[in-house]
């Protein structure tokens, strides 16, 4: 197996872990576990646990998925595995 | 014009569209029926996914649901969203590269296996099928409260909108018809959303006007708060501490299972390429958070409205839209007390008024008194979301039968044009019976649904996580692992849901998890067995170890 392609799969591995180690803190964690704890804070009108909860995860999830397709996308080039047009 | 001109109109100018479109989009080739050509835009695809994925229960219920929950509501909001990112991390990228036209397709083919394949066929075929019958009834719902039609004849005309379209283009001709329903749900529901907002808090951004002021000065959900106590309610904005194991287990059981669900993956096949497949989820998320995103804050509108138009009203005063909805059955009054007002408390031994969820959305417009074209745009905007669903599902059967056990399983050597004939008459068959079911809906069909994510979580998630990321995992582990999680998910559901004739009751449940929630274990097991008996038995062949690396890279050097 080629020793880059390798590098190429770990790397992929290392940006999935990080970027769902974000959607699991934001969504079960600030949207769940701690929610409580952080409605004593509010974000104007907005109790913080009930808006990351309803609103803050749903917006993250998005982002998530952008940063995600840019890092692929330069990753595909650097390692010469992006498809041709 | 009155409301039911409005509507006969704006839902007749929808119609005509979602057929122009599906003429235009003719389906010639299996490739076309089964995945569009592969040829599809990523932000068209996006479109159609947010479609296909916003049903009836999104668009018509699910605003209702969070009103009456308040935070609790959030398990529905982050469920139905959180999916994507694994979508779009996880599976869609190497299916797509994968290339074939189905789920079964790839769990057949990773797991060199024929039952492999017929178990994936079965949950996807009872999966979609149990969705589908609930759409129906939405559209059937939707068309008798609006368009003075009977139940009946409203199930017949979307039976007949979605036969034209589905069976004459295939997912050519449905995907294109959801691009079109998508901007028409989307448009339905912001618009009343955006009116209110500005309304009650003079910000005309419904996300920013839910945590803004209302006219005396005061945060519209503090003032929510203070109303709901008033009444014996829970604070709107509260944590239900008691209950937040099971949120946990729900909320993951219905990301796990968005990812899970065939009609959601296969979209994924019909981009060109796998960078357009990550984009296209993206999108698809971006799409779908419009309207996740407006939903709670319709929620918290319309609960502080509802409080305040009828809290201590006189019943002789009530407004028009109350009677009408009170013809319907789905409001409800009873003087108690005898003193002609409507008393609206927590204490069901005081509490005078009934209130079937799923009118929040749609009588929305009305309690907040806004001209009759929106409401009639709302009706609309609904009928969109079921239709699009569907017709997505409606799909999977077809080429669950056509492709799957026709081609792949009884008769490997029929024609590419017996095919294409195979999977219309299929389709055509899944809508009648689709429509039959939706006639007669069992009156359990909310209860499968739960079923439905479930299954989807327990069975195919992992079966494809495991495809991609573990090269180890043998046909043994995964259909061990499909069986033994479908099975204990399907148990513990029939088992604790006395609609479905179980005995359990609530006390019984597993670490306080619900049905809703249950898949997520029966997923945590799957994964759990499928490891174990991947390690004691045959490693898996070389030949699908080089189907898994080719899936891993977008393109391997030559």
């Amino acid at each position: 197996m080629d020793k880059n392609l390798k590098k190429y799969w770990r790397t992929n591995l290392r940006y999935l872990a990080i970027l769902l180690s974000v959607w699991l803190v934001v969504s079960y964690g600030c949207g769940i576990l701690f929610a409580d704890q952080l409605n004593q804070f509010q974000l104007g009108g907005f109790p913080l646990g009930f808006w990351f909860a309803q609103q803050g995860a749903i917006y993250v999830f998005v982002i998530l998925i952008f940063v995600y397709v840019r890092l692929m996308n330069k990753l595909d080039k650097a390692y010469d595995v992006d498809e041709k047009e | 014009m009155d409301t039911q001109i409005w509507t006969y109109v704006i839902v007749g100018v929808t119609f005509l569209i979602y057929i122009g479109v599906a003429i235009w989009a003719k389906a010639g080739s299996t490739k076309e029926f089964y995945v569009a050509g592969g040829g599809v835009h990523p932000i068209a695809n996006g479109m159609a996914t947010a479609a296909d994925w916003m049903s009836a229960a999104s668009f018509l219920s699910m605003a209702g649901l969070i009103s009456f929950m308040g935070f609790g509501g959030a398990q529905y909001l982050m469920g139905w969203t959180g999916g994507y990112v694994l979508l779009a991390l996880l599976l869609a990228p190497y299916l797509r590269k994968f290339g074939k036209f189905t789920v079964p397709d790839f769990i057949g083919d990773r797991y060199y296996s024929k039952q492999a394949r017929l178990v994936a066929l079965i949950c996807a075929l009872f999966v979609s099928f149990t969705y589908v019958v609930g759409q129906m009834k939405g559209v059937g719902v939707a068309f008798a409260r609006f368009l003075d039609v009977d139940y009946t004849t409203g199930v017949l005309i979307g039976i007949g909108i979605v036969f034209f379209y589905a069976v004459l283009g295939g997912m050519k001709g449905i995907t294109y018809t959801q691009v079109a329903q998508f901007c028409v749900l989307i448009f339905a529901f912001t618009v009343p959303a955006v009116f209110i907002s500005f309304q009650m808090t003079g910000n005309p951004i419904p996300q920013m006007g839910f945590g803004g002021t209302t006219k005396g000065g005061a945060y519209l959900l503090e003032t929510l708060n203070e109303l709901s106590v008033e009444l014996g309610f829970a604070k709107y904005t509260e944590v239900n501490k008691g209950n937040l194991t099971n949120m946990f287990f729900i909320t993951a059981a219905l990301m796990f299972g968005t990812a899970g669900l065939p009609h959601v993956i296969v979209r994924f096949f019909t981009v060109p390429k796998v960078k357009d497949a990550r984009i296209s989820a993206g999108w698809a998320l971006l799409f779908i958070a419009i309207l996740y995103t407006t939903a709670p804050a319709v929620a918290a509108f319309a609960r502080t409205n509802l409080i305040n138009t009828m809290s201590e009203r006189a019943y002789n005063d009530v407004p028009e839209w109350f009677t009408n909805w009170e013809n319907t059955g789905l409001l409800g009054f009873e003087d108690k007390n005898g003193d002609g007002r409507i008393q609206y408390v927590a204490d069901a031994e005081k509490n005078e008024l009934t209130i079937d969820r799923d009118i929040i959305v749609l009588a929305n417009p009305e309690i907040a008194k806004l001209p009759a074209w929106v409401v009639a745009l709302v009706v609309a905007g609904g009928l969109a979301a079921a239709l699009s669903t569907a017709a997505g599902l409606l799909l999977v059967i077809s080429t669950s039968i056509s492709h799957d056990l026709l081609k792949k399983y009884l008769k490997p050597d029929i024609s590419e044009k017996g095919e294409l004939k195979a999977a219309r008459i299929s389709i055509a068959v899944a809508v009648v019976a689709a429509g039959l079911a939706g006639l007669n809906p069992p009156g359990f069909v909310a209860e499968v649904v739960a079923l439905a994510f479930g299954l989807a979580a327990s069975s195919f998630f992992p079966a494809i996580i495991l495809g991609i990321f573990d090269k180890k995992m043998n046909k043994e582990g995964a259909i061990t692992g499909m069986v033994v999680g479908v099975l204990f998910t399907t148990c513990y559901i029939f088992y604790f849901k006395p609609q479905l004739g179980g005995g359990g009751t609530p006390d019984g449940y597993w670490f306080g998890i619900s049905p809703e929630g249950i898949g997520t274990l029966g997923m945590l097991i799957n994964f759990v067995v499928a490891l174990v008996v991947s390690r004691f038995t045959r490693p898996t062949p070389q030949a699908i170890k080089e189907l898994v690396e080719m899936i891993r890279y977008p393109r391997m050097y030559d």
